[in-house]
């Protein structure tokens, strides 16, 4: 990863999204949402099931279309119009909450086809990875500690080595901003510290936005949190000020 | 290309990419030598060998064989989308059926004035039908390199409309499953009309020769048992080539996690209607080998339970392993060709009893119960081994 500056952090924001709502037959999932996330930024969502975390990164990816709302990325890019593999290559990458690698490719072609490039059926047909490429994927497979397990199929990783996987895959994309859904479960103390670490040092270059239910790794993260509940915002702050809010302790510990 | 550890970079080279294909891939290595050799000997003992010699390979076998190469070429183009991208069509038998009238059509204006009455612009039924003059989608099928490109395009075109419709509008599984037996099932009502002018129910027969040579004649026929060996040789190719490249790996990300795959940025339905499209094609031209070693093409081709059959005939074989389909397909037709022949109201049990047992206790197929025996695991190869040790000890008691 370089150390210049990218050109993306000039950007006023990274993530935009204002009144935004989604409801499923008369289930508001989403309720006047509006969150800013600024370039180069690590932000922490947590909240209670239910409050519409899943959702809202469906919105930012395309899956879901919003009822109302301004959804934008870098400025000008209204993501509503994009499809989820058009939003890919925008340059927003995503982590699933399972974690969702390809079982029956090995570890070095999960990356491969993740690999930032062409996303064309014909140059796909006539691929050939570029010593470049090779290089790239090398250095993932050191960063996520899977280079023994290179030539392994995916669906022979334990829980905790998937999600490693597929945070590589994330990086391989070269993202701008990723979202992260629940990135630490099934991983030991250990390996949740050591995501922790790995993510402060991408939010040199990247803007996060992880969604975790995980305290300590939240708490890890030292980063601004932001507490959803019922599809809109609750709370926002370090992790010291929402923890002591009265409202969200409230809907944590339940009325 | 047999010693495929030892090749290094600069052998790979001279051997050229059609060559490195089949590295690594020893089913597909045997497949293609097995092909090479039947294309060669079966027509060379029909030919060669007088009727009474033992070596003599009668022309009903040779064309028996020529068909399930047919239907083999068709089990591949299926594995194709559904053993590596995971869409189960139920209506591939119409696209092996449209191919099929696409060379129809140029053998019935091959036959010319030799019909029953004799007219030399008209096929028979549509004299019988008093039609004065040949529909114009009739045009040009009394050209070979017509009716050849029409092989390719006609199933081609309708895999990319439908295909178009279904994939974007993101059908998948068992949805799609059931529109394809749709379509496949209204294509043949259509086909059962007499004024579609493709001769209603009874279809295209009664053909006389192809390229100017007797559809009768052993010669005749043993070029296209050639050709289609060499079809379904370079269908599977062609399957390895897409199935080894990097988009065969996209299909098969597609296959096992959809919502990653395009969550990396791949757009899947076009991938999909990429793959869909090179199988339909594949299963017309096995259709267009398969009609003038039959010598009828019809509209009971395109039954929803045909589509089905192939279905089995992969699945039975090993699913996503190309050599799979082959070996699936050739089995099973050999198998119903015996059974139909000796107790033919039994056959459908059997195929569906076959099919079941083979989910239960062959779920990759053949292929895969001779892999699993080879490296010892899983319940056929237990299986196996109490047999041989059984056999063993009664054959030591006596």
């Amino acid at each position: 990863m370089a150390f210049v500056r990218p050109k993306h952090l000039e950007n006023e924001f990274a993530l935009y999204l204002d009144g935004v709502n989604v409801s499923f037959d008369g289930f508001k999932a989403i309720n006047n949402l509006s969150l800013c996330i600024e370039p180069g930024e690590m932000r922490a969502i947590i909240g209670p099931n239910g409050a519409g975390k899943t959702t809202m990164m469906d919105i930012i990816t395309g899956k879901t279309r919003p009822d109302s709302g301004t959804v934008l990325f870098k400025n000008n890019i209204d993501l509503t119009q994009y499809d989820e593999a058009e939003v890919a290559n925008l340059g927003i990458g995503r982590k699933f909450q399972k974690p969702s690698v390809i079982e029956s490719l090995t570890v070095f072609e999960n990356l491969e086809l993740s690999l930032k490039g062409t996303r064309g059926v014909l140059q796909a047909l006539f691929y050939r990875l570029s010593h470049e490429g090779l290089t790239k994927i090398n250095d993932i497979l050191e960063l996520i500690n899977l280079a023994e397990k290179r030539d392994d199929t995916a669906a022979n990783l334990s829980h905790g080595q998937k999600q490693w996987l597929e945070i590589g895959m994330l990086i391989s994309q070269e993202p701008e901003l990723l979202l992260i859904d629940e990135p630490a479960a099934g991983m030991t103390d250990e390996e949740t510290m050591k995501t922790a670490e790995l993510f402060k040092k991408l939010a040199k270059n990247h803007s996060l936005v992880v969604v975790e239910h995980d305290m300590d790794f939240i708490a890890a993260l030292e980063c601004k949190v932001t507490v959803l509940h019922e599809g809109s915002v609750l709370a926002e702050g370090s992790l010291d000020t929402v923890q002591k809010n009265q409202k969200v302790i409230e809907v944590y510990l339940g009325r | 290309m047999k010693n495929n550890q030892t090749i290094n970079e600069s052998n790979k080279l001279k051997l050229g990419p059609m060559a490195t294909l089949l590295v690594g891939d020893k089913g597909g290595q045997r497949l293609v030598m097995a092909l090479v050799a039947i294309a060669i000997i079966f027509p060379f003992c029909n030919l060669m060998f007088p009727e009474d010699s033992i070596f003599h390979v009668s022309t009903y076998a040779l064309t028996l064989t020529g068909k399930y190469l047919c239907y083999a070429l068709l089990a591949l183009s299926v594995d194709l989308i559904w053993g590596y991208c995971g869409i189960m069509s139920l209506g591939h038998g119409a696209f092996f059926a449209l191919g099929g009238y696409a060379m129809g059509m140029y053998l019935m204006r091959q036959i010319g004035e030799r019909g029953v009455y004799g007219n030399p612009d008209l096929p028979d039924f549509m004299v019988f039908l008093s039609w004065e003059n040949l529909p114009w989608y009739w045009f040009g099928f009394d050209q070979f390199w017509f009716a050849m490109v029409m092989v390719l395009l006609i199933p081609g075109t309708l895999a990319f409309v439908f295909g178009w419709l279904a994939f974007r509008s993101r059908v998948t599984g068992v949805y799609f499953s059931i529109i394809t037996q749709a379509l496949t099932y209204a294509l043949m009502l259509a086909f059962f009309r007499n004024d579609m002018g493709f001769g209603g129910n009874n279809g295209l027969t009664d053909f006389k020769d192809i390229l100017g040579y007797d559809l009768q004649s052993a010669e005749t026929r043993s070029v296209l048992f050639f050709a289609s060996a060499m079809a379904l040789i370079f269908g599977y190719l062609i399957s390895r080539f897409i199935t080894k490249s990097k988009l065969g790996r996209v299909l098969v990300s597609i296959r096992d996690a959809e919502m990653r795959t395009r969550f990396l940025g791949y757009k899947v339905e076009y991938y999909k209607l990429f793959i869909f499209i090179v199988s339909a094609m594949l299963a017309g031209i096995a259709g267009a080998l398969y009609v003038p070693q039959v010598g009828i093409i019809n509209p009971g081709e395109f039954t929803p339970i045909n589509s089905i059959e192939i279905i089995i005939w992969v699945a039975i074989g090993g699913r996503g392993t190309l050599f799979g389909a082959v070996i699936g397909a050739i089995a099973v037709n050999y198998a119903k060709t015996y059974f139909t022949g000796a107790f033919a109201e039994l056959w459908l049990f059997m195929l569906g009893g076959l099919f079941v047992l083979s989910t239960l206790y062959l779920p990759k197929g053949i292929v895969g119960a001779v892999k699993s025996i080879k490296e010892g695991n899983g319940k056929i190869s237990r299986l196996y081994f109490f047999l041989k040790e059984k056999i063993a000890s009664i054959k030591g008691g006596a």
